[in-house]
């Protein structure tokens, strides 16, 4: 890689710190028990808005694997999600009315609190409806992986986002609190996923799944990517560029190995298709605070008027990792 | 007392604890090295922790370093510790504060009553290694290595490089022999003590503190100049990952770990409390002298191995994306592609279904839509039939087909009418099975009722397509398995050729002569069309020679019935 490129790439990469750092003024704490992390702690980020429902489940299915510690960023949510967070004795809150396009689709504000309180931790970032399959997760705790990761010198783990669905419209089956939204959205594609490599970053670009398959049969370029990398070592000089899609400095995005071998990754199983989406997409249909001008809602509106049965005779249902290992969606890598 | 233990700790110090009061119960003293890195409050904790013990002792700190000789000499200071204070100790078991127990303690202690002249190490001549990392071997021995492989790389790898390049050669001392081994050994009171008290111990020590993880090559080398007999293999089981690190183990290795009859293994992941609270109770097993067999766990690490450093063929995801040529495999499977074939029959694809027992796909690679077996809109794995998903990527698209069908043979048909971006990809594949008939793509503008005008434009562009495709099959760099036939060639023995292809696909149905025929599209007159193209300026030459007249293409059977082929 040419020494210009590199350079404009450490720009790009301070302009975000700093972008974040301006951005950071927008927040304002609600509960703030970060002195109870401790060293080793895995701390997971979360930046939100109007998802009090979902919030029982994602916090018991991170607990149970291992996160010491929350940070949320509320977005001026209005369904009680800030007053229950802040009642959480391992979380810690801010909040904010400002805008989640401006700050870069809440990258910003996140990539401030992971300056300043995760440096020297793993971080877990997701959405309240992405959940964590990694290789053992039904035996080993997260801080195994990240153990494991750390022992083999590595700095961040990929995973790629699994679009899950329920069988049928997909208002049939109603999502109560608590409930593990998976026994609903069970249902997944298993293998029509478009890979590219991305060289500016080094990352890889995924597209497909029911999404691609569904909203953006004509022009599938325009689907949304799938490639993440939620669990990264923090160093107080990264930054998330895109999403959770890539990161800088961009060695990070090296999730994948490209001499054959398969690397230890996992998947996100997004929780997305449930009842509570159609009022979801209509909302963030009104407020065009999404990516690409809303593109991907104003898709899922024209879809999911006419048909929003997501479920074919070739969908997969969901099992357990091992299944999602042999279908080819995640990896052990060397990990035994 | 046969068995004394030292143990080199330095994380996890209260699973060290754990591990040394679980000896020192049963009858085993214990002495524990502590890196000296270790904060000292630490390390008094894990002395008041076992102050109750009489026979656990705490020996001089070592600064220690992964790689560096302050690890052999921790163990030596251990082990002259363990040799002075514990007379009747028999034989010295190096362990770390990692390891666990697998088996009762009165099982190690028989076993080794029972040998009590053998000296368990691995001691393998430099020449029979191939786990080293960095691919140092015998360099190990000539080169010397100051500086620190983990915090110094550069000056690791230059200083290296510079001495390769000098030609610089150290000589060993005394004309021991180098050998390599796992650095958990179990020796005898007679050899270990033999090592240390050597006359020329200082002389090697000065030698070995130069060595590349001399704590892999010390006890080794040495051992092979006093032992009376040795067992080169280790007690403890430590599996290596590709990187030279040990594999750890978790709860979910326990059936695994029982079953391997090892003494003991590591290393050990520190919350493992399943583990820990298992094999630290005593089990109530009766007498087993079983030898240690890992051979299981070997399996699955080596799969693990396999899997990190040459994947699964055919699979592209998050965390395995090969370089072009680095796929080892672009597909999963052995597929078939035939050009020119439902040209030349009628309804081939359910006659092919049929005689393959399996499904067959049209098109794939058609310009309008996704052409699946039985015109699926979705197919395997939820694979769109939308042409411009499909064009978005169509080398994904085709080796996603072949994995979510592993399994079930893929068949399916190609044209120069298609999308001919997946050409180069199907030629570089060595799963690729291509047949082709060049020139049958005019038998469909032969029957159709178009402006001749049209026809000719049309053959035009299809016979450049075509020859394209075909000069790609030709190329040397072709790894797929391909047939080339022109239509007049194929057509003289029709039968004999399509036998050729379902055999070399093999299956259930290889070998068996085919018995229900294809009907052939009638061909009576296509001479003439070729030549009215020719005469239009087109010359369609990838047909091959047709005559006008065209003897051999009238029907057998006389009358106007299609030729039917036998």
């Amino acid at each position: 890689m040419k020494v210009v490129q590199r350079y404009k790439l450490r720009l790009e990469r301070k302009r975000f710190l700093i972008r974040a750092w301006r951005k950071a003024r927008d927040l304002l704490l609600v509960a703030d028990r970060t002195d109870q992390i401790r060293p080793n702690d895995v701390l997971c980020f979360v930046t939100l808005r109007n998802e009090r429902i979902r919030l029982p489940y994602f916090l018991r299915y991170y607990r149970d694997r291992g996160v010491s510690h929350f940070i949320f960023v509320d977005n001026d949510s209005t369904d009680g999600t800030r007053e229950y967070l802040a009642g959480q004795g391992d979380c810690s809150v801010w909040t904010t009315p400002a805008s989640y396009k401006r700050s870069r689709f809440g990258m910003d504000w996140l990539n401030a609190l992971l300056r300043e309180y995760g440096h020297g931790h793993w971080c877990v970032v997701v959405d309240p409806d992405e959940f964590l399959v990694y290789p053992f997760c039904d035996t080993r705790p997260i801080p195994a992986l990240t153990d494991w990761l750390e022992s083999s010198s590595i700095k961040s783990f990929g995973a790629m986002l699994l679009d899950m669905y329920p069988k049928g419209p997909i208002t049939t089956q109603p999502y109560s609190e608590g409930q593990n939204p998976f026994d609903i959205a069970c249902w997944f594609d298993s293998g029509n996923y478009m890979i590219k490599r991305n060289w500016d970053f080094g990352n890889l670009w995924i597209q497909g799944g029911p999404r691609a398959r569904l909203f953006f049969p004509d022009n599938p370029e325009r689907a949304p990517a799938l490639n993440k990398i939620p669990l990264v070592k923090w160093d107080k000089n990264y930054a998330f560029a895109s999403s959770t899609h890539m990161l800088l400095p961009r060695g990070l995005n090296l999730v994948f190995d490209e001499w054959g071998g398969e690397k230890a990754s996992g998947v996100l199983m997004h929780a997305k298709f449930l009842d509570t989406f159609t009022t979801k997409a209509r909302e963030e249909l009104q407020r065009k605070q999404h990516y690409a001008n809303s593109h991907e809602y104003k898709a899922y509106a024209a879809g999911l008027q006419e048909d929003p049965n997501l479920w074919c005779k070739w969908s997969e249902r969901f099992i357990n990792w091992r299944q999602l290992e042999i279908l080819g969606l995640m990896s052990k890598g060397n990990w035994a | 007392m046969s068995v004394g233990f030292v143990m080199l700790c330095h994380t996890a110090l209260h699973r060290a604890a754990q591990v040394a009061r679980h000896w020192a119960e049963r009858d085993c003293p214990v002495v524990i090295h502590v890196d000296k890195r270790v904060s000292n409050e630490a390390y008094s904790g894990l002395k008041s922790d076992l102050s109750d013990l009489p026979n656990v002792k705490f020996c001089g700190r070592h600064k220690c370093e992964w790689g560096t000789w302050s690890l052999v000499a921790a163990s030596q200071t251990a082990s002259e510790m363990m040799l002075a204070e514990f007379p009747n100790v028999r034989h010295v078991f190096l362990s770390s504060g990692s390891c666990l127990p697998l088996r009762p303690v009165e099982e190690l202690k028989a076993y080794l009553a029972a040998r009590p002249r053998t000296d368990f190490i691995e001691s393998v001549t430099t020449e029979d290694v191939e786990w080293t990392v960095d691919g140092l071997h015998a360099e190990r021995f000539q080169l010397r290595f100051p500086f620190s492989w983990k915090r110094h790389r550069r000056l690791f790898d230059g200083y290296v490089e510079l001495q390769r390049k000098v030609g610089f050669k150290r000589t060993m001392p005394d004309d021991l022999v180098p050998h390599l081994g796992s650095q958990w050994w179990c020796l005898t009171r007679q050899t270990l003590s033999a090592i240390l008290q050597d006359p020329s111990r200082k002389a090697y020590d000065r030698f070995f503190k130069l060595v590349w993880i001399p704590d892999e090559s010390y006890y080794q080398t040495l051992v092979r100049k006093y032992s009376t007999h040795i067992e080169s293999r280790s007690l403890t089981l430590s599996k290596f990952d590709f990187q030279g690190k040990p594999h750890v183990f978790y709860d979910d290795h326990l059936h695994l770990l029982r079953r391997s009859d090892c003494f003991v293994a590591r290393k050990i992941w520190h919350k493992a409390d399943r583990l820990y609270e298992t094999f630290l109770t005593d089990q109530d097993r009766g007498t087993v002298m079983a030898e240690p067999a890992p051979g299981k766990i070997d399996r699955v690490f080596s799969k693990a191995l396999e899997r990190r450093t040459r994947g699964r063929a055919g699979m592209y995801m998050h965390s395995r994306f090969p370089n072009p040529d680095w796929e080892n495999g672009k597909t999963s499977a052995p597929y078939s592609v035939f050009q020119g074939f439902n040209d030349l029959f009628e309804n081939f694809e359910p006659w092919l279904a049929r005689r393959l027992g399996t499904r067959v796909h049209g098109n794939l690679f058609d310009p309008v839509r996704v052409r699946f077996s039985g015109d699926a809109d979705v197919y395997a794995g939820c694979l769109s039939s939308a042409a411009a998903i499909r064009d978005y990527d169509p080398e994904h698209f085709l080796t996603s087909l072949i994995w979510n069908t592993r399994g079930e043979r893929q068949v399916f048909q190609f044209s120069p009418r298609d999308e001919q971006r997946i050409g180069a990809f199907l030629a570089s594949d060595g799963n690729a099975q291509i047949s082709v008939v060049t020139g049958a793509w005019a038998v469909p503008l032969f029957n159709s009722n178009q402006d001749f005008h049209t026809i000719r434009k049309t053959a035009a562009l299809l016979q450049k397509q075509e020859i394209d495709f075909v000069s790609i099959l030709r190329r040397v760099q072709t790894r797929a398995e391909v047939k080339i036939w022109s239509l007049a060639e194929f057509v003289e023995e029709p039968m004999e050729n399509l036998q050729s292809i379902l055999d070399a696909i093999g299956g259930p149905s290889s070998g068996a002569r085919i018995t229900e025929a294809p009907r052939m599209v009638d061909l009576s007159g296509f001479g003439q069309f070729l030549q009215n193209l020719k005469n239009q300026g087109m010359n369609p030459h990838v047909t091959g020679d047709f005559p006008v007249n065209q003897p051999g293409m009238q029907p057998r059977s006389g009358g106007s019935r299609p030729y039917l082929v036998r």
